[in-house]
Protein backbone atom coordinates (compact mmCIF):
# COMPACT_ATOMS: atom_id res chain seq x y z
CA UNK A 1 0.00 0.00 0.00
CA UNK A 2 1.29 3.14 -0.82
CA UNK A 3 1.98 5.64 1.50
CA UNK A 4 -0.40 8.37 0.02
CA UNK A 5 -3.00 5.78 0.59
CA UNK A 6 -1.98 4.95 3.70
CA UNK A 7 -2.47 9.10 4.66
CA UNK A 8 -5.74 9.06 3.10
CA UNK A 9 -7.08 5.86 4.96
CA UNK A 10 -6.15 7.94 8.10
CA UNK A 11 -7.79 11.16 7.12
CA UNK A 12 -3.66 11.94 8.02
CA UNK A 13 -2.36 15.03 7.54
CA UNK A 14 1.17 15.32 6.12
CA UNK A 15 3.58 16.91 8.71
CA UNK A 16 6.74 16.53 6.93
CA UNK A 17 7.74 14.36 3.63
CA UNK A 18 5.49 15.11 1.01
CA UNK A 19 8.01 13.95 -1.92
CA UNK A 20 7.71 10.28 -0.10
CA UNK A 21 3.76 9.29 -0.19
CA UNK A 22 4.94 7.36 -3.24
CA UNK A 23 6.73 4.78 -1.21
CA UNK A 24 5.38 1.40 -0.62
CA UNK A 25 4.40 -0.63 2.80
CA UNK A 26 3.66 -3.74 3.93
CA UNK A 27 3.98 -3.89 7.28
CA UNK A 28 2.77 -2.10 10.13
CA UNK A 29 4.24 -1.61 13.89
CA UNK A 30 2.34 0.26 16.92
CA UNK A 31 4.04 1.46 19.71
CA UNK A 32 4.66 4.19 22.64
CA UNK A 33 8.10 2.04 23.75
CA UNK A 34 11.04 3.01 21.61
CA UNK A 35 13.20 -0.24 23.65
CA UNK A 36 9.94 -2.72 21.76
CA UNK A 37 9.88 -0.64 18.31
CA UNK A 38 14.17 -1.43 18.42
CA UNK A 39 14.00 -5.25 19.46
CA UNK A 40 11.26 -5.96 16.53
CA UNK A 41 12.01 -6.07 12.72
CA UNK A 42 10.96 -2.99 11.36
CA UNK A 43 13.00 -2.14 8.51
CA UNK A 44 10.74 -0.74 5.81
CA UNK A 45 7.63 -0.45 8.10
CA UNK A 46 5.16 1.98 8.80
CA UNK A 47 5.13 3.12 12.94
CA UNK A 48 2.26 4.33 14.45
CA UNK A 49 2.54 5.99 18.07
CA UNK A 50 1.31 8.65 20.74
CA UNK A 51 4.95 9.61 21.40
CA UNK A 52 5.88 12.68 19.63
CA UNK A 53 9.25 13.60 21.35
CA UNK A 54 13.03 13.71 19.25
CA UNK A 55 13.83 10.29 20.64
CA UNK A 56 10.82 9.24 18.43
CA UNK A 57 12.59 10.02 15.20
CA UNK A 58 15.43 9.31 15.86
CA UNK A 59 14.55 5.77 16.92
CA UNK A 60 12.69 5.52 13.40
CA UNK A 61 15.63 6.39 12.09
CA UNK A 62 18.01 3.48 13.55
CA UNK A 63 15.07 0.88 12.98
CA UNK A 64 15.03 2.03 9.60
CA UNK A 65 11.19 2.44 9.94
CA UNK A 66 9.78 4.66 6.58
CA UNK A 67 7.27 6.99 8.03
CA UNK A 68 5.82 7.69 11.31
CA UNK A 69 1.85 8.31 12.05
CA UNK A 70 1.20 10.00 14.95
CA UNK A 71 -2.45 9.40 16.38
CA UNK A 72 -5.06 10.39 18.19
CA UNK A 73 -4.59 13.84 16.70
CA UNK A 74 -1.47 14.44 18.29
CA UNK A 75 1.38 16.87 16.59
CA UNK A 76 5.07 17.52 17.62
CA UNK A 77 7.35 20.12 18.70
CA UNK A 78 8.82 22.62 16.66
CA UNK A 79 12.09 20.79 17.42
CA UNK A 80 10.95 17.61 16.49
CA UNK A 81 9.41 19.10 13.11
CA UNK A 82 13.31 20.08 12.42
CA UNK A 83 14.76 16.77 13.90
CA UNK A 84 12.28 15.18 11.44
CA UNK A 85 13.64 17.28 8.70
CA UNK A 86 17.08 17.03 8.94
CA UNK A 87 16.47 12.88 9.07
CA UNK A 88 14.53 12.82 6.18
CA UNK A 89 11.48 10.97 8.32
CA UNK A 90 7.84 11.62 6.97
CA UNK A 91 5.76 12.30 9.25
CA UNK A 92 2.10 12.17 9.83
CA UNK A 93 -0.84 12.99 12.35
CA UNK A 94 -4.62 11.22 12.27
CA UNK A 95 -7.30 11.91 13.95
CA UNK A 96 -8.22 8.70 15.27
CA UNK A 97 -6.94 6.27 18.20
CA UNK A 98 -4.40 3.60 18.19
CA UNK A 99 -6.93 1.40 17.82
CA UNK A 100 -8.58 2.66 15.04
CA UNK A 101 -5.67 3.70 12.88
CA UNK A 102 -4.67 0.08 13.32
CA UNK A 103 -7.53 -1.42 11.93
CA UNK A 104 -7.98 0.40 9.39
CA UNK A 105 -4.64 -0.18 7.90
CA UNK A 106 -5.49 -4.14 9.01
CA UNK A 107 -8.62 -4.25 6.89
CA UNK A 108 -6.56 -2.97 3.88
CA UNK A 109 -4.07 -5.84 4.01
CA UNK A 110 -1.48 -4.49 5.81
CA UNK A 111 0.39 -6.66 8.32
CA UNK A 112 2.24 -6.62 11.50
CA UNK A 113 6.00 -6.72 11.62
CA UNK A 114 6.64 -10.43 11.60
CA UNK A 115 4.16 -10.19 8.62
CA UNK A 116 1.28 -11.81 9.91
CA UNK A 117 -1.89 -10.90 10.30
CA UNK B 1 39.42 -3.46 5.48
CA UNK B 2 41.19 -0.26 6.09
CA UNK B 3 40.89 0.65 9.72
CA UNK B 4 39.34 3.23 11.39
CA UNK B 5 38.53 5.04 14.34
CA UNK B 6 35.99 7.44 15.78
CA UNK B 7 35.02 9.11 18.85
CA UNK B 8 32.33 11.08 20.26
CA UNK B 9 31.04 12.54 23.59
CA UNK B 10 27.62 11.60 24.92
CA UNK B 11 26.22 14.36 27.69
CA UNK B 12 23.69 13.01 30.43
CA UNK B 13 20.85 13.39 30.41
CA UNK B 14 20.66 15.57 27.04
CA UNK B 15 17.90 13.73 25.73
CA UNK B 16 17.79 16.71 22.45
CA UNK B 17 21.29 15.23 21.30
CA UNK B 18 20.59 11.98 22.09
CA UNK B 19 21.16 9.61 19.51
CA UNK B 20 23.39 12.10 17.20
CA UNK B 21 26.62 9.79 17.39
CA UNK B 22 24.59 6.46 16.37
CA UNK B 23 22.45 8.19 13.54
CA UNK B 24 25.90 9.55 12.27
CA UNK B 25 27.45 5.79 12.66
CA UNK B 26 24.35 4.57 10.65
CA UNK B 27 25.12 7.09 7.82
CA UNK B 28 28.67 6.49 7.72
CA UNK B 29 28.58 2.48 6.95
CA UNK B 30 25.82 3.04 5.03
CA UNK B 31 27.73 5.47 2.63
CA UNK B 32 30.52 2.43 3.43
CA UNK B 33 27.96 0.35 1.54
CA UNK B 34 28.00 -2.19 4.29
CA UNK B 35 25.37 -5.07 4.47
CA UNK B 36 21.92 -3.38 5.52
CA UNK B 37 21.29 -6.39 8.09
CA UNK B 38 25.24 -5.81 9.62
CA UNK B 39 24.75 -1.64 9.70
CA UNK B 40 20.95 -2.28 11.83
CA UNK B 41 22.53 -4.36 14.36
CA UNK B 42 25.55 -1.85 14.66
CA UNK B 43 23.24 1.22 14.85
CA UNK B 44 20.98 -0.49 17.51
CA UNK B 45 23.82 -1.75 19.99
CA UNK B 46 24.89 1.84 19.46
CA UNK B 47 21.89 3.54 19.87
CA UNK B 48 20.57 1.86 23.10
CA UNK B 49 23.83 2.13 24.10
CA UNK B 50 23.93 5.91 24.21
CA UNK B 51 20.64 6.20 25.25
CA UNK B 52 22.06 4.00 28.62
CA UNK B 53 24.41 6.71 29.12
CA UNK B 54 21.86 9.68 28.70
CA UNK B 55 19.48 7.93 30.98
CA UNK B 56 21.55 6.10 33.48
CA UNK B 57 24.85 7.53 33.28
CA UNK B 58 27.28 10.52 33.99
CA UNK B 59 29.05 11.40 30.63
CA UNK B 60 30.10 9.76 28.25
CA UNK B 61 32.50 8.37 25.16
CA UNK B 62 31.53 6.47 22.65
CA UNK B 63 34.27 5.24 20.64
CA UNK B 64 34.27 3.41 16.94
CA UNK B 65 36.92 1.34 15.47
CA UNK B 66 37.20 -0.91 12.55
CA UNK B 67 39.65 -3.18 12.10
CA UNK B 68 40.38 -5.96 10.21
CA UNK B 69 37.48 -8.24 10.68
CA UNK B 70 35.95 -6.96 12.77
CA UNK B 71 34.01 -3.43 14.22
CA UNK B 72 33.93 -2.34 17.74
CA UNK B 73 32.01 0.27 19.93
CA UNK B 74 33.30 0.52 23.42
CA UNK B 75 30.86 2.90 25.28
CA UNK B 76 32.85 4.66 28.99
CA UNK B 77 30.60 6.38 31.01
CA UNK B 78 31.49 8.42 34.69
CA UNK B 79 29.06 6.09 36.91
CA UNK B 80 27.09 5.77 38.68
CA UNK B 81 27.71 2.10 37.31
CA UNK B 82 25.34 -1.00 37.65
CA UNK B 83 24.72 -2.70 40.68
CA UNK B 84 24.11 -5.75 39.32
CA UNK B 85 24.81 -6.34 35.54
CA UNK B 86 23.13 -10.25 35.71
CA UNK B 87 20.17 -8.49 36.84
CA UNK B 88 20.38 -5.76 34.36
CA UNK B 89 20.47 -7.96 31.34
CA UNK B 90 17.03 -9.30 32.35
CA UNK B 91 14.91 -8.24 29.69
CA UNK B 92 12.14 -6.21 31.58
CA UNK B 93 14.43 -5.02 34.67
CA UNK B 94 14.92 -1.31 34.50
CA UNK B 95 15.79 1.65 37.16
CA UNK B 96 15.07 4.28 34.61
CA UNK B 97 13.78 7.63 35.88
CA UNK B 98 10.26 9.00 34.58
CA UNK B 99 11.41 11.63 32.34
CA UNK B 100 12.93 8.43 30.79
CA UNK B 101 10.24 6.39 30.10
CA UNK B 102 8.37 9.63 28.97
CA UNK B 103 11.16 9.45 26.35
CA UNK B 104 9.68 5.51 25.18
CA UNK B 105 12.81 4.36 27.22
CA UNK B 106 12.67 2.74 30.51
CA UNK B 107 11.45 -0.49 29.68
CA UNK B 108 14.22 -2.67 30.44
CA UNK B 109 15.23 -3.82 27.05
CA UNK B 110 18.29 -1.57 26.45
CA UNK B 111 20.80 -4.31 27.49
CA UNK B 112 19.10 -7.44 26.34
CA UNK B 113 18.72 -5.58 22.71
CA UNK B 114 22.56 -5.33 22.71
CA UNK B 115 23.24 -8.39 23.52
CA UNK B 116 20.79 -10.07 20.88
CA UNK B 117 22.29 -8.06 18.09
CA UNK B 118 26.25 -7.94 19.06
CA UNK B 119 28.42 -11.15 18.29
CA UNK B 120 29.81 -10.38 21.56
CA UNK B 121 29.33 -7.88 24.63
CA UNK B 122 31.45 -7.17 27.51
CA UNK B 123 30.01 -5.06 30.57
CA UNK B 124 32.40 -3.92 33.47
CA UNK B 125 30.80 -1.61 36.32
CA UNK B 126 32.53 -0.44 39.04
CA UNK B 127 29.52 0.78 41.41
CA UNK B 128 30.18 4.82 41.78
CA UNK B 129 32.80 5.27 39.46
CA UNK B 130 32.50 3.95 35.72
CA UNK B 131 30.92 1.65 33.61
CA UNK B 132 32.39 0.45 30.49
CA UNK B 133 30.50 -1.48 27.62
CA UNK B 134 32.27 -3.20 24.95
CA UNK B 135 30.57 -4.15 21.62
CA UNK B 136 32.20 -6.30 18.83
CA UNK B 137 30.33 -7.28 15.56
CA UNK B 138 32.08 -9.28 12.96
CA UNK B 139 32.51 -8.77 9.33
CA UNK B 140 32.34 -11.89 8.42
CA UNK B 141 30.54 -14.96 9.51
CA UNK B 142 28.26 -12.74 11.91
CA UNK B 143 25.68 -14.36 14.18
CA UNK B 144 22.29 -15.15 12.37
CA UNK B 145 20.10 -11.86 12.14
CA UNK B 146 17.62 -12.02 15.45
Amino acid sequence: MKLCDIVQELDATTLNGEDRLNSEITRCGASDLMSDVLARPTDGTLLMTGLTTIQTIRTAKIAGVVAVVFVRGKRPPPEVLTVARTEDMPLFSSPYSMFVCCGRLHARGLTGLDGRR
Amino acid sequence: MASLKKFFFIKARDFVHAGEASIHIQSLLKSMHWDPVLIRRVAICSYEGEMNVVIHGGDGVLNLSIENDRLIIEIIDDGPGIQDISLAMQPGYSTASDEAREMGFGAGMGLPNMKKNADDIQIESEPGIRTRASMTFLLESPKETP
